[in-house]
């Protein structure tokens, strides 16, 4: 028995007894769901799921699927990490999809060339203006600062009005569509500079992800942000009593949140090289559903940024793993359905189970 | 805002000439709470001095939480004034209060449940490695170091702090609460029924802690329904009942009988003669 010092009043703790955390068990569900889409695929497709069948390409894995996975879910997690803090706090965003249009309308229409082989590009939204062939910092600087204006809106209306987040958030939702819509009159907004490009060419977005994945740990894990965010989602009465500004900590959040819903929408829009007013449809949905898999808690105080990553991976092997099996799009959205609503369940059944001990 | 004692008080309850100014440490005039129609507090006049320990003790609803509350800015008053510490205040918050110098035992112990025990130790007010604003740097460390000792005053055994507060027991939450505002000092003490889960020895370790504030010269309130806690504790006895005071006794005058005589309305001393 190994003893820890962590106890008081003469107890010892034996820490190899500990539970399991939770991100665990995602972990387990991950490679049970890829062992499940392997064992299909040699039945059914008579292919490998994950390894390498191919003579032709060196290396042991499909390197080409696992790239697919992890890059379809990349731009979805990048706003899946304001979405998991947000639901830490107990709250919930379901603007960030629009958000994304909105951004990457924007944003887009800074970045667009003046001239398309060797012709003025008369269809660029500011051309008149003469607003192209800007510096990619600009169109990134205006994007981040969307997304943070979206966010500050969802946090003030959530900390300084007794509006439910879900009603603040699908009020933005309905409202930042529109701005998408209007910004254009739907027109698509594309042909970005070479430079905007590069912001979501190749692995960039996967790049990107990780980046911001690590960071918001170990924000989440090291900072006063991090703990009070923690705090508010676990007892929101202990955490003002206890001093914690609680309005103002909602807003960074939620501002926090923003941002990376605009950051997704840069990515997102230099990877397609355009923007349309339906980008992002459906988004906000899918980041709430990788966050709820990878085992945060909607009623808020727990979860981690690493079980949103792993969630976003189910999330991604599940989607390329019907690909696979040439499934259609529609058993995909079943599922994917099925699996959001199985994921609350077992969290409030730990809940429950972790309540009926007193 | 900031107006002194001598200046703004007058009647009955103002301090006596006689009196050094910073003497009084908390004093409240007429505060009133109403929760819509519920009149949980009214017009209550209370002081206490420095290095005075003063029990509150009163019936279930009596209204002795709801005056925590109040001045510990948890909730807004709805009318009545505040001193603390020689200043007339009107803290916009609990962190206000706090800042000023009350710490706070609440009765709900105000306790994070999917947090461990050095984090709702800190909460709030968190050791900083490097101040970096909201994204400062945690010293866990530190305040590992500082919970165990915390701890230890309280008497309390836990088998791992690193434990979140949902898997502990009644008990052992109320001694973090009590650690809580041990660890840091303050110029106002406030416990609302701190031993109310304690066993007999975790309530001699907690009285301990209080004899030891005495000695130190830091004054209390203590909330308590158990009597002789009180009579072992307290210098002051005040009785609350339905919202008002209606008595304001001290040791030396009283008696276990007497005090539950005020407590159930039997008796109620002349100056609070509204309130029966
Ligand atoms: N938020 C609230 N809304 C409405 N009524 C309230 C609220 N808080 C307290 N009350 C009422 O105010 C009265 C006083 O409550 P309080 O909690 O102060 O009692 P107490 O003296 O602390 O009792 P106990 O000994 O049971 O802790 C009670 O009648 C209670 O129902
Ligand atoms: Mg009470």
């Amino acid at each position: 028995m190994s003893h820890t010092p962590d106890g008081v009043g003469g107890l010892s703790f034996d820490g190899s007894g500990r539970s399991l955390p939770a991100e665990a068990g995602v972990a387990i569900a991950l490679v049970l769901i890829v062992l499940a889409f392997e064992l299909l695929g040699r039945l059914l497709m008579h292919d490998s799921f994950l390894l390498n069948t191919r003579d032709n390409v060196p290396g042991l894995f499909n390197q080409a699927r696992l790239q697919i996975i992890i890059l379809q879910v990349s731009i979805i997690g990048i706003i899946a990490l304001g979405v998991t803090q947000v639901i830490l706090t107990g709250g919930i965003d379901l603007s960030s999809g629009s958000v994304v249009g909105m951004t990457a309308m924007i944003a887009m229409s800074f970045a667009q060339v003046g001239e398309i082989n060797g012709l003025p590009n008369t269809r660029a939204v500011f051309h008149d203006r003469g607003w192209v062939d800007l510096p990619v910092i600009i169109p990134v600087v205006i994007g981040l600062l969307c997304g943070i204006a979206c966010g500050l809106i969802n946090g003030l209306l959530i900390a300084y009005t007794r509006i439910p987040p879900f009603i603040a958030t699908l009020g933005l939702m309905v409202s930042a569509r529109g701005v998408a819509k209007w910004w254009t009159q739907g027109q698509p907004v594309s042909f970005p500079t070479p430079g905007y490009a590069a912001i979501g060419a190749g692995m960039m977005p996967v790049i990107i992800f990780t980046c911001l994945a690590i960071l918001f740990h170990l924000i989440m894990k090291y900072t006063v942000y991090g703990k009070h965010t923690y705090a508010i989602g676990s007892n929101e009465a202990a955490a003002r009593m206890s001093g914690i500004d609680v309005a103002g900590h909602k807003v960074l959040v939620y501002t926090i949140a923003g941002l990376l819903g605009g950051i997704a929408a840069i990515v997102l829009s230099a990877k397609n090289l355009t923007a349309q007013a339906g980008m992002g449809v459906m988004y906000e949905l899918d980041a709430i559903a990788m966050a709820v898999i990878g085992g945060i808690s909607l009623s808020g105080g727990r979860g981690t940024i690493l079980g949103t990553v792993l969630g976003a991976l189910i999330f991604g092997v599940i989607i390329s793993g019907f690909t696979f099996l040439r499934l259609d799009a529609y058993y995909q959205e079943m599922v994917k359905g099925a699996i959001i609503v199985g994921a609350v369940v077992l969290d409030q059944w730990r809940q429950r189970r972790s309540a009926s001990r007193f | 805002m900031a107006s002194d004692l001598q200046t703004d008080i007058s009647g009955g309850d103002a301090p006596r000439p006689g009196d050094a100014p910073g003497d009084v440490i908390l004093r409240t005039e007429g505060l009133t709470k109403h929760y819509g129609g519920v009149h949980a507090l009214v017009d209550c006049n209370f002081e206490i001095r420095r290095g005075e320990h003063v029990a509150i003790m009163g019936d279930n609803g009596a209204g002795k939480s709801t005056f925590v509350r109040q001045i510990t800015a948890v909730e807004q008053r709805t009318s009545g004034r505040i001193w603390f510490n020689g200043d007339y205040v009107e803290f916009d918050g609990p962190l206000a209060a706090r800042e000023a110098g009350i710490e706070t035992v609440f009765q709900t112990l105000a306790l994070a449940d999917h947090l461990d025990v050095p984090d709702n130790l800190f909460l709030g007010r968190e050791i900083r490695k490097f101040n970096l604003g909201p994204f400062s740097i945690l010293d866990y460390k530190a305040m590992h170091a500082a919970t165990r000792r915390g701890l230890e005053k309280t008497g309390v055994k836990i088998p791992n702090i690193r434990n979140t507060i949902q898997n502990m027991s009644g008990g052992q939450r109320q001694c973090v609460a009590i650690a809580r505002t041990a660890t840091f000092h303050s110029k106002l003490t406030i416990m609302d029924e701190p031993t109310a889960a304690l066993g007999v020895q975790e309530t001699a370790q907690v009285e301990n802690i209080i004899r030891a504030l005495k000695q130190q010269g830091e004054p209390l309130i203590l909330i308590s329904h158990n009597m002789r806690q009180v009579m072992d504790l307290c210098d002051r006895i005040v009785v609350w009942r339905r919202g008002r005071i209606c008595a304001n006794l001290r040791k030396e005058d009283t008696d276990g009988e007497d005090v539950v005589a005020y407590i159930t309305g039997a008796k109620t001393q002349p100056e609070y003669a509204s309130a029966a």
